[in-house]
């Protein structure tokens, strides 16, 4: 043991190793990539003829653990937009609260009543702007190595009027399709999306109803399948008429009664 | 989402604080809780404090005073957590006399996590903000590692919690009378000590309704049965 | 003003031998010149009106907007020099902002007020600056429902929480004035500008302080007082700009809002004819006058 007195009140170098100081240097390099910790997982969402349906459960994990089970993961904006998180619970917060500070600046210079008679004024930034302005924030805080873990979905109207859909994660990375989703759901949800609207123009077929379904059902399997999800879940329909958002929906019509054809894991019938 | 074999977060969720401690620090390898009841909230946890598996502190205090009705439980580095809560309690006061008003629970937990959201890469502490002030009456919010904040109507915390979900979940009930809350706090957290090696010692409780902060403390000798003080 | 040039009102620290301080007397008439101010706190809101005075044929009717949102539940408007109203509002926002960064919920108004309050005495105290020439009136309505904090996810115990103070009141409308001294009060009704006496007249026949009356009513008063402020034969033309703050369950949703159009014409139509009565009255008056 070490009896010298500078080494009085500290624990011990012969058990503990030498103490990692490297954080009070100020030069150096510096570690602020961190790994997500509360994470929500997938986020699902397709285009139909008038909109955009998007979902995503209500739980947050931690690891494995199940540990928050009434997570709201679709955030909406200016009523007209509906952003879905995957990732880090802190980053999403932040970036909820970020997204309010900039709806209130968008508020100081509200459209003037003045020029329609009725209806709520039409947002300035719609989901695209939204988009981009998301992307160039996730990609500047990439490139400071200090990324906001999120993968996210952006649903709402372009500047013609027209659905909009869009991911951005946290590298700055965007992408556009018909359908899209994050994490798990891109395996598991995608290509059941895909078999619906694997263009814009069959997405510009599909009704509100359809779409709906195709959302539900993907809801379903990942249920199924993803092992960090839950049973309960947001859903969101974004159409010009403004966001029709519900957030406690609980999956229906699953399917587990098969389980009882199953007996052993081959040849076994008892 | 993909958990990196490096990173700090084991993927059974239940050595988290352990690993995300310093070389050598002393560790809150705990079971906190705080729950909403009839009157307010009641804030619960063990009394071990560990360095490695050296019991440093076997009668430890983890329920922490930051104004007169708003208390947090604390779980992680033992260090880091004091410094936060010592942070958080003088934003509060000041808060206090310059507004005239007494914080809100909103108030503290957002301090905390502004705290913790902002120095997560520095940072190993797992909070728990309860307290009761007259307009919002008892609240519990939850501040895991990564710096979220969460809203709850009970929330456990710590190495022992993962041990606890089910108890918790199968005998938690909203509403609860004092003495049944009580109850309910003390049988999850003697769960907690038996089953996690980490926790251990006396059991203490603090209750915070509009009648201020009543502390309890049960000791195991007495198979945590009688109320000392 | 019989101190004028004795030296005392040259510069902004430096008190009159009788206690005053001279620049700010003077902000105080260049308030008294801008167009007419008021705010009327209501049992269920607050408004917002202003006497824009139309200083140009070439503006674009509705355009160039005097009223200012401040935060989603508050707003401002303001009687005296523009720049330094848009400078108040500029400061304003930045105050509201650093609440929400800080607090994670929105600024009661009462604090913006004593925020402002502070920034304005403070260019009162040096030689180098000179004081605000506005008089600005804050509204706000600070939710009377407990809110979530900003970001927040998860909830508390769905039957509520427990041990909630029974009998309390929180939140509601606020109005405040704040004058180019540093000086503010809550008023139940405010007005300030050129008609500013003319408005305290009407507002103070209104049972602000008692009863009350309610938001729909308010901007009917509101719009009317304004066409009472105005002075027909001496003002150039105006234009009516008024916003409304409601609670949640009210019609702007607890949001700082531009009054609608339809709404707000109705009020002016209304303010219109109860001058064109009171005309008539006087003019009945004159009549029965001369048949003495």
């Amino acid at each position: 043991m070490d009896h010298r007195p500078q080494a009085w009140g500290r624990p011990r170098d012969d058990v503990y190793g030498a103490y990692d100081a490297s954080f009070m240097n100020p030069n150096g390099p510096n570690q602020a990539t961190q790994s997500p910790i509360v994470t929500g997982t997938s986020v699902v969402a397709i285009k139909f003829s008038e909109g955009v349906v998007i979902a995503a459960d209500n739980l947050a994990s931690y690891g494995s653990l199940a540990r928050f089970t009434d997570v709201k993961r679709l955030r909406t904006f200016a009523d007209s937009t509906v952003i879905g998180f995957g990732g880090d619970v802190s980053d999403m917060q932040y970036l909820d609260r970020h997204l309010t500070s900039l709806a209130i600046d968008e508020s100081y210079s509200a459209p003037s009543l003045d020029s329609d008679a009725g209806g709520p004024p039409k947002a300035r930034l719609n989901a695209a702007n939204l988009h981009k302005y998301l992307a160039k924030l996730l990609y500047a805080r990439r490139s400071k190595f200090d990324p906001l873990w999120n993968h996210l979905l952006v649903a709402g109207l372009d500047d013609d009027d027209k659905p909009f859909l869009a991911a951005a994660d946290l590298l700055g990375t965007t992408f556009s399709a018909p359908s899209l989703a994050t994490g798990f759901g891109s395996m598991l949800a995608q290509p059941i999306m895909r078999r619906f609207a694997p263009d814009e123009e069959a997405a510009a077929r599909l009704t509100r109803e359809q779409a709906v379904d195709v959302v539900k059902q993907c809801m379903k399997v990942l249920f199924y399948r993803d092992a960090r999800s839950l049973d309960s879940y947001s859903i969101a329909v974004v159409t010009k008429d403004g966001v029709d958002l519900k957030e406690n929906e609980k999956l229906e019509n699953q399917s587990w009664a098969f389980a009882e054809r199953i007996r052993g894991y081959g040849t076994q019938t008892a | 989402m993909e958990f990196t074999t490096t990173g700090m977060l084991n993927e059974d969720g239940i050595h988290v604080d352990m690993d995300r401690l310093k070389k050598g620090e002393v560790n809150l390898g705990t079971s906190i809780m705080a729950v909403t009841f009839k009157d307010g909230v009641i804030l619960g946890a063990d009394s071990r404090t560990t360095t490695g598996a050296y019991i440093a502190n076997r009668v430890t205090d983890k329920l922490t005073r930051v104004h007169d009705t708003i208390w947090c439980c604390r779980s992680g580095s033992a260090a880091d957590t004091q410094a936060v809560a010592d942070i958080v309690q003088y934003q509060l006061g000041l808060y206090a006399t310059r507004n005239g008003k007494n914080p809100t629970t909103q108030t503290a937990a957002s301090i905390f996590q502004e705290i913790c959201y902002a120095n997560k890469d520095r940072l190993s502490a797992g909070l728990i903000i309860a307290g009761w002030d007259e307009r919002h009456g008892g609240q519990v919010y939850s501040i895991p590692l990564g710096g979220s904040l969460h809203k709850q109507a009970y929330a456990i915390g710590g190495s022992g919690s993962t041990y606890i979900y089910g108890y918790c979940d199968a005998h938690w009930r909203e509403g609860m009378e004092e003495a049944e809350a009580v109850d309910f706090v003390k049988g999850a957290l003697r769960e907690a000590i038996k089953w996690d090696g980490s926790s251990g010692g006396v059991i203490r409780m603090v209750v915070l309704t509009e009648q201020g902060a009543d502390r309890h403390l049960y000791l195991p000798d007495t198979d945590y049965k009688v109320r000392h003080y | 003003m019989t101190s004028i040039g004795t030296g005392y009102d040259l510069s902004n620290s430096i008190f009159s031998p009788d206690g005053r301080n001279f620049q700010v007397e003077y902000a105080v008439k260049a308030v008294e010149n801008g167009g007419t101010s008021i705010g009327i706190r209501c049992k269920d809101g607050v408004v917002l009106a202003v006497e824009k005075v139309i200083a140009s044929k070439l503006w674009r009717p509705g355009a160039n907007k005097r009223i200012a949102t401040i935060d989603r539940h508050l707003g401002a408007v303001y009687s005296g020099m523009i720049p330094d109203g848009r400078h108040f509002v500029d400061r304003a926002r930045d105050e509201a902002r650093a609440w929400r960064d800080t607090w994670k919920s929105p600024i009661p108004t009462a604090d913006l007020a004593s925020r402002m309050g502070g920034y304005l005495q403070a260019y009162t105290l040096y030689s180098s600056v000179r004081p605000f020439g506005i008089t600005a009136i804050v509204a706000g309505f600070d939710p009377s429902q407990p809110s979530p904090v900003d970001g927040e996810v998860g909830r508390g115990p769905s039957v509520g929480p427990g041990g909630v103070k029974e009998g309390l009141t929180h939140g509601g409308p606020g109005l405040y004035m704040i004058e180019p001294s540093g000086l503010y009060w809550g008023y139940y009704g405010a007005a300030t500008g050129k008609g500013r006496q003319a408005a305290k007249a009407e507002l103070e026949k209104l049972d602000l302080a008692g009863e009350g009356i309610s938001l729909e009513q308010g901007v009917k008063e509101a719009a009317r007082i304004i066409y009472v402020a105005h002075d027909d034969n001496k003002d150039k033309e105006f234009e009516l700009e008024m916003s409304w703050i409601s609670d949640v369950d009210g019609p702007t949703k607890g949001r700082h809002e531009e009054v609608p159009r339809a709404v707000r014409e109705e009020a002016e139509r209304l303010a219109k004819k109860a001058l064109d009565d009171d005309d008539e009255e006087e003019g009945k008056k004159d009549d029965e006058k001369m048949e003495e």
